[in-house]
This record gives structure tokens, C-alpha cells and sequence, in this order.
């Protein structure tokens, strides 16, 4: 089906088929993002070893950068942008992380809960006996 | 060699299996022979196997769900008869065969009778209603419905080699870990849902890339037909939950083939996790399924009332509402596996909730038919039994969503005739509504209207005489799968609800005999105009059946109700000016995905013995065949602006030369 002459939707282009920009202009967002998630990695690893910051934080400042690794995934690879040819993939973005959170936090939630409400080991064999 | 396959895995001592294999082996060796004999094998090949046409392809969807109901119908009729007559006995189907029974049926009905029906009829027309020559990525499709009919063949298979799985339709741990279930059941019931999944994964994929991308001139989101928003809707929560099934499935196959402990009671495993994953499938599943027949009833009732539906925005917003709150009641599946109040609460308060956009809906189409001119056709015939029986349903869905109640309703037989209300009443006579609305399409001529109406007066006391004993059975203390019995004041009922079954067996009867009827009487049943139903949507647009490329000239839409626009615009002011005929180009055929799946069924054979070589080869065999699919050089065909005008000015004469001859 490449009917191109019928294409309804032509501005609606999926992620990386843009193709505006020249090939230089492409490949430097390329290697903006490498550079990018590389500097972050770094942190990451430079921070779980380090004693130069507070020690409680380094969990929340690596939960930060992991979030943060997840943007410029999404920005310079996936090329997910605000723009209006874009709201497909930014809808399908918000259902999708809609939906993991539902299921592992529920998931989280529930299997906490429910371990909360087992009787303790000792009283089931009790029990039993 | 042959891993733990050996002459011992066919069931020779037991009578049934045997025999109802044997007289299967028997058709199909009858059908193949038919088809070589009479050298049907190359149009068979070229025409359907390989095709990549949305439209074959949604009819062999249907075709396998309808061949499968009458499987999964076989073993309903067994447990009906073994309850009839196991009070303070054992019946005549020993334990061990009854519990697989019960299991093939459950996985059968969901999974590849009412899974492929929907996917079927989604795939037949929403290409057809969006006004647009094909699926997103037609060859995907074929390769799709190929894993599919894999998945079902192997169900099969484990009647005649092996046996299938005993532990219901959901494989629950620690029973279906190795050491309570060591043999190969399972195993066939895993892998068939594993490849079958991959299937309905990528059918889930194609149609949400067709509803998004492949709309025509002026089908904007709010022109959509509502079939095409629930299929959008049920296509999103395939992609979304369906990952979950496969996912907790290969958690269990771990168990099983490697030693792993997610499940299992020992080392750290937590039995309960299986059940939380598999219902974050299992609720949405339910969704997937009927939100397409609530798009069929839409339609339906829209044509018959002569009326655009009612309340058509509101509609929308109820299927996307749906959409996303049938992510937040899984637990209500298991209100009895020990959550605290607070869980348990806010989840009963979700499942209620959902509740209320079907509400919405229900009340749509009776403003929709309020003030109509209504036609009792068949298919409206099943919308109005739809109304009143998917109702009830609903409303012991509801009483089950408290979680007080639920602990004495739990695995009862209420509990049975609650889902059996829901997947009939809902799903079930949705598939029926379409499949009779949408076959003039689909072939050209219409379906037997005596047979159809008889098959759904059938359907409808048998699914009542059935199913409401066995509410009565819940209450008075009946379990689910129980394979014996010994309290005598279940017995009545329980014969009334085989006396049910038979009933439904007679409605089954009646539709097979309308297919034969209405096959031999095609000339008169004849459908020139491609709009048999006097209907709304693009799909009546096109010829009935619609050729290759569906429509010659892309329509353009100007508002809801498309067809119904442009024939009222046609009344107004003939057109003489010929169409702008172009070259389109056609994906070619390809049998890339039948071959896929021979190379899928191989593995997954392998797999369930534990033949490994073989499953080397069937996996090289499959990655093969995607390589040479990916490295072809021609995938598309042209028809030329001539052929196409050639083929639709025929189509036009001949609906103007029917319409004519009506006045």
C-alpha cells in the first residue's frame, strides 16, 4: 500500500522519518544524545562508589539520573518531541507508562498487603499441628 | 531422539480420545483428499493460504473460530453430561480426563474461538469502514493469523499424542509447576498460548497502525465509525496487556524446563505472583473481547433502527473509559487470596465503577432504537437478546465485585454462570450479529434469514435454560469442576442445564444447516448491490464481495455515517464525470507467514517433548523464512488506472441495474 499520491495523513510521520534536517544536522543529535547518556552513566557509576556526597542520597540520585537517561533515550533516539506531528507517539508514551504504572505499582501494592496479612510461619505450623 | 516422545503417549486404552480422533483424522484426511482430488490445491494455495489480504484473512480468523467452537462445544457437552449422571457415582469420564476437559475447554472458547472471531471480523472490516485498501503491514497479518491457527493445531494435537493440561483454563501454581504436574499437558498448554500469542500480539500491532495511520480523505478520529473505535480500543489493550501474559507464561516455563523458582513454593518462589500477573492479563482480556462486540451492536443497531446511533461522543469517551480503568480491577479475581480490607475495597469500588461506562452504552442503544423504524433481521435479533442477557450479566458481575459477597461466591458455580452470561450473552452473540451483518459482505450473498432467526431463538432459551440453574447451584453450595457429587438436591438442576446444552447444540445445528442452505441457494440470495442492509458505513460503499483493492477511487468523507451521506448526496444530483482512476499498488502474496508458522508448530512440538535437535531446526527454519522476507526485492503489484476503471464501472452497473429494478 504505498498510494502515495492518497496519503491522508502526511504530516503524521513515525519516529525517525522526519528527514527535514541533513544528514549532518541528524548525526550530531546522534552524537549529542551518546554523549549525553555516556555522561550519565558515568555519574551513575562514579556516584555508587564515591564517599564525596552524603550516603543516603546516592539511591535517590541514581533513581534521578536513571530517569534522566530514560529522556535522552526517548528525545535523541526515539525522537519523541512536543511537536504536532508527534501526538501519536506521545499519546502511545503516556498509555504505555499509564499502564506500567498501574501494573507493577498495583502489583508492588498488593503483594505488599498481602504479605502484611500472612500469618506469621511459626503460628501456620502451629496450626497444623 | 525423540526427547519423552514415545508409543506410550497415545491414550490406545482410553475409548473416547481415540475415537473423537479418529473421526477427526478422518475429516480432515476426507477434506484434503477432496481438495487435491479435485485440483483445488493451487487455488487454495494461491488464493487463500498465502494471501495477504485483510479480507482473507479476517474470513480464515473466522473460519478457525467457528471450527474450534464446535471442539470446545464437544467438551461442553461431555461435562454437562458427566454431572448429569456422576451423584454418588463416577460417572463415565474418570477424573484425570474430566479435569482435562474442562481445561480444553476454558483455553479453547477464549483463546481460539472468541479471540480469532473478534480479531476476525476486525480484520475484515475496519480496513473496509476506514476506507482504505489494506491493514498497516499486510504480510504481518498473514503471519499473525498463521501463528494462531498453530497455537490451535497443537491444542489438537495433544487429544491424540500426550494428553492436555488438568489444571483449568489458567495454569494456576504450585499444581502446574513440575512436581504436581510432571507430564506434558502443561507443556502444550503453554506453548500453544506462547506462539498463539506472538500471533495475536502482532494482529494487535497491525490494526492499532491501521486505525491510527491508515484513515482516508476526511475520516478524521470523530468520523471513525464506532467499530472502529472499540477495535482501537481493544487493539490498545492487546499491545498493552498481552506482553503480560507472555511474560508470566515464560516465568512458568522457567519453572518448569530450568529449575527457576518464581512459582513455586519452595526457594523463594511466591505462587501468589502468578495469580496477581496473570489476571493484570486476564481482566483486560475480558475487555479485548467485548469491547469489538459492543462495537458490532453499535453498528447493528444504528443500521436496523434507521437512525445514527445515539449519543455518539459519549459512546467514544465510554469505550476509551474502559480502555483504561480495565487495567485497575485485576484483583477482583481474587478478592479470596488474602489482600486486607483496603485492598480489596478499592478494587470492588474499580470494578463497579467500570460498570458505569457500560451503562452508558446500554442506554445508547436503546435511545438509538427509540423512535427507529426497526428491522428484525437476524443480527438485530442478537442485539436485543445481546440488551437483555449481557444485563443480567452485568448485574452479577456487579454483586460479585463486593468483596463480602465474593467470598461466598468465589469458584462457586455462580461464578461459572457470571462469566458464561458475560462471554455468551456478550461476546459471543456479538461474533453471531457480525458474522450473519457482515457475511453478504464477506462473499457476496446473504445468509438464510428462516435458519438464522431459528439458530438465535435456539441459542437464546438454550443459553437461558443452561446457564440460570447453575446460578441456583452457586447459592446452594455447588463448586466449579467438580468431576463427581454426592448431594442429591443438585441433581435437577444440573439436569435441566445438560437438558440447556442440548438445546444449543440444536441452535449450532440450525447454523451449520443455514451455511449448507444458504451455499446451495447463492443465486437467489444474491446481494447486487453491496449494500444489503440499507447501511451507514464505508464497508457498504465498495462491492459485496469487495474486490482486491477494495475501493477504486479513495472515498472522501465528509461526516459520520459516511455511506449514508454520500448516498443521500447521490439522490440529490447524479453524477455522469468519471472517476479520477489511478495505478495502485497491491502487496504481492506471500506464504511467508504459513511457512513461519509450519516451522512455529514444529518447534513448539519439540519443545512440549523435549526433542531438542528439533527444536534447532524449527527455530533456523523460522528465522530462514523472515530473512528471505526481509531481503525480497518485489513485494508490490500494479493495477493499472484501465483495469480499475474496467472493474468498477461493471461494480457500478450492476448496483445501478439492481436498484433500478427495485424502483
Amino acid at each position: 500500500m504505498s498510494d502515495h499520491s492518497l496519503e491522508p495523513h502526511a504530516t503524521d510521520v513515525a519516529p525517525g522519518d522526519q528527514g527535514d534536517g541533513r544528514v549532518r544536522t541528524r548525526i550530531l543529535g546522534y552524537v549529542v544524545g551518546l554523549g549525553l547518556a555516556v555522561v550519565l552513566t558515568a555519574t551513575s557509576f562514579f556516584i555508587a562508589g564515591t564517599d564525596l556526597v552524603w550516603q543516603p542520597s546516592i539511591a535517590l540520585a541514581i533513581i534521578v539520573l536513571a530517569i534522566a537517561q530514560m529522556g535522552v533515550h526517548l528525545v535523541f533516539f526515539l525522537h519523541i518531541t512536543t511537536g504536532p506531528d508527534n501526538t501519536n507517539n506521545l499519546m502511545a508514551l503516556a498509555f504505555g507508562v499509564l499502564i506500567v504504572v498501574l501494573v507493577i505499582g498495583g502489583s508492588l501494592w498488593i503483594m505488599a498487603n498481602l504479605n502484611e496479612n500472612m500469618m506469621p510461619m511459626d503460628q501456620i505450623i502451629q496450626m497444623q499441628r | 531422539m525423540f526427547g519423552k516422545l514415545s508409543w506410550s503417549a497415545i491414550p490406545i486404552d482410553q475409548p473416547i480420545p481415540m475415537a473423537a480422533s479418529g473421526v477427526v483424522a478422518l475429516v480432515i484426511l476426507g477434506v484434503l483428499t477432496w481438495v487435491v482430488v479435485s485440483g483445488r490445491l493451487p487455488y487454495l494455495w494461491h488464493e487463500w493460504i498465502t494471501s495477504v489480504d485483510h479480507k482473507r484473512i479476517g474470513v480464515m480468523y473466522t473460519l478457525l473460530a467457528m471450527v474450534m467452537l464446535l471442539r470446545g462445544f464437544a467438551d461442553a457437552l461431555m461435562m454437562r453430561g458427566q454431572q448429569a449422571v456422576a451423584l454418588q457415582s463416577q460417572g463415565y469420564l474418570p477424573p484425570e480426563h474430566y479435569n482435562q476437559i474442562f481445561s480444553a475447554h476454558g483455553t479453547i472458547m477464549i483463546f481460539f474461538v472468541a479471540m480469532p472471531f473478534v480479531i476476525g471480523l476486525m480484520n475484515l472490516v475496519v480496513p473496509l469502514q476506514l476506507g482504505v485498501r489494506d491493514v498497516a503491514f499486510p504480510t504481518l497479518n498473514s503471519v499473525g493469523f498463521w501463528l494462531t491457527a498453530t497455537g490451535a493445531l497443537l491444542v489438537n494435537i495433544s487429544l491424540v499424542i500426550g494428553e492436555f493440561a488438568r489444571t483449568g483454563w489458567l495454569p494456576y501454581p504450585p499444581l502446574s509447576e513440575m512436581t504436581y504436574s510432571p507430564g506434558v499437558g502443561v507443556d502444550y498448554y503453554l506453548w500453544s498460548l506462547q506462539i498463539s500469542g506472538v500471533g495475536t500480539l502482532v494482529a494487535g500491532i497491525n490494526l492499532v497502525t491501521t486505525v491510527l495511520k491508515l484513515r482516508t480523505k476526511g475520516m478524521t478520529y470523530l468520523r471513525m465509525p464506532m467499530f472502529c473505535w472499540t477495535a482501537l480500543a481493544s487493539n490498545l489493550l492487546i499491545v498493552a496487556a498481552f506482553p503480560i501474559l507472555t511474560a508470566t507464561l515464560a516465568m512458568l516455563i522457567l519453572d518448569r524446563y530450568l529449575g527457576f523458582h518464581f512459582f513455586t513454593n519452595e526457594a523463594g518462589g511466591n505462587v501468589m505472583m502468578f495469580m496477581n500477573l496473570i489476571w493484570a492479563w486476564g481482566h483486560p482480556e475480558v475487555y479485548i473481547l467485548v469491547l469489538p462486540a459492543f462495537g458490532i451492536f453499535s453498528e447493528v443497531v444504528s443500521t436496523f433502527s434507521g437512525k445514527p446511533l445515539f449519543g455518539y461522543r459519549s459512546m467514544v469517551v465510554a469505550t476509551m473509559a474502559i480502555c483504561v480503568i480495565s487495567f485497575m480491577v485485576w484483583l477482583h479475581h481474587f478478592f479470596t487470596m488474602g489482600a486486607g480490607p483496603n485492598v480489596n475495597a478499592i478494587f470492588g469500588i474499580a470494578s463497579m465503577i467500570i460498570a458505569v461506562p457500560t451503562g452508558v452504552k446500554i442506554y445508547n442503544w436503546l435511545f438509538t432504537m427509540y423512535g427507529g423504524r426497526i428491522r428484525f433481521a437476524t443480527p438485530m435479533l442478537w442485539s436485543i437478546g445481546f440488551m437483555v442477557t449481557f444485563l443480567i450479566g452485568g448485574l452479577t458481575g456487579v454483586l460479585v465485585a463486593v468483596p463480602p459477597a465474593d467470598f461466598l461466591l468465589h469458584n462457586s458455580l455462580f461464578l461459572v454462570a457470571h462469566f458464561h452470561n458475560v462471554v455468551i450473552g456478550g461476546v459471543l452473540f456479538g461474533a453471531f450479529a457480525g458474522y450473519t451483518y457482515w457475511f453478504p459482505k464477506a462473499f457476496g450473498f446473504r445468509l438464510h434469514e428462516g435458519l438464522g432467526k431459528a439458530a438465535f431463538w435456539f441459542w437464546l432459551i438454550g443459553f437461558y435454560v443452561a446457564f440460570m440453574p447453575l446460578y441456583v447451584l452457586g447459592l446452594l453450595g455447588m463448586t466449579r469442576r467438580m468431576q463427581h457429587y454426592d448431594v442429591p438436591e443438585w441433581r435437577p438442576w444440573l439436569l435441566v442445564a445438560s437438558v440447556g446444552a442440548l438445546i444449543i447444540l440444536m441452535g449450532i445445528a440450525c447454523q451449520i444447516a443455514q451455511l449448507v442452505v444458504s451455499i446451495r441457494h447463492r443465486v437467489t440470495l444474491r446481494d447486487h448491490t453491496g449494500d444489503p442492509w440499507d447501511g451507514r458505513s464505508l464497508e457498504w460503499a465498495t462491492a459485496s464481495p469487495p474486490p482486491v483493492f477494495n475501493f477504486a477511487v479513495m472515498p472522501d468523507v465528509s461526516g459520520e455515517d459516511a455511506y449514508w451521506l454520500m448516498e443521500q448526496r447521490a439522490k440529490r444530483q447524479a453524477s455522469d464525470t468519471m472517476p479520477d482512476y489511478r495505478d495502485i499498488e497491491m502487496p504481492r502474496n506471500s506464504p511467508t507467514g504459513f511457512i513461519c508458522a509450519f516451522f512455529a508448530t514444529v518447534m513448539g512440538f519439540a519443545l512440549i517433548w523435549h526433542i531438542w535437535w528439533l527444536v534447532v531446526v524449527g527455530a533456523i527454519g523460522a528465522f530462514a523464512t523472515f530473512v528471505v522476507f526481509a531481503w525480497r526485492d518485489h513485494d508490490e503489484y500494479v493495477i493499472a488506472a484501465a483495469d480499475l476503471a474496467r472493474i468498477d464501472q461493471a461494480i457500478l452497473a450492476e448496483r445501478l441495474a439492481s436498484t433500478r429494478g427495485v424502483g
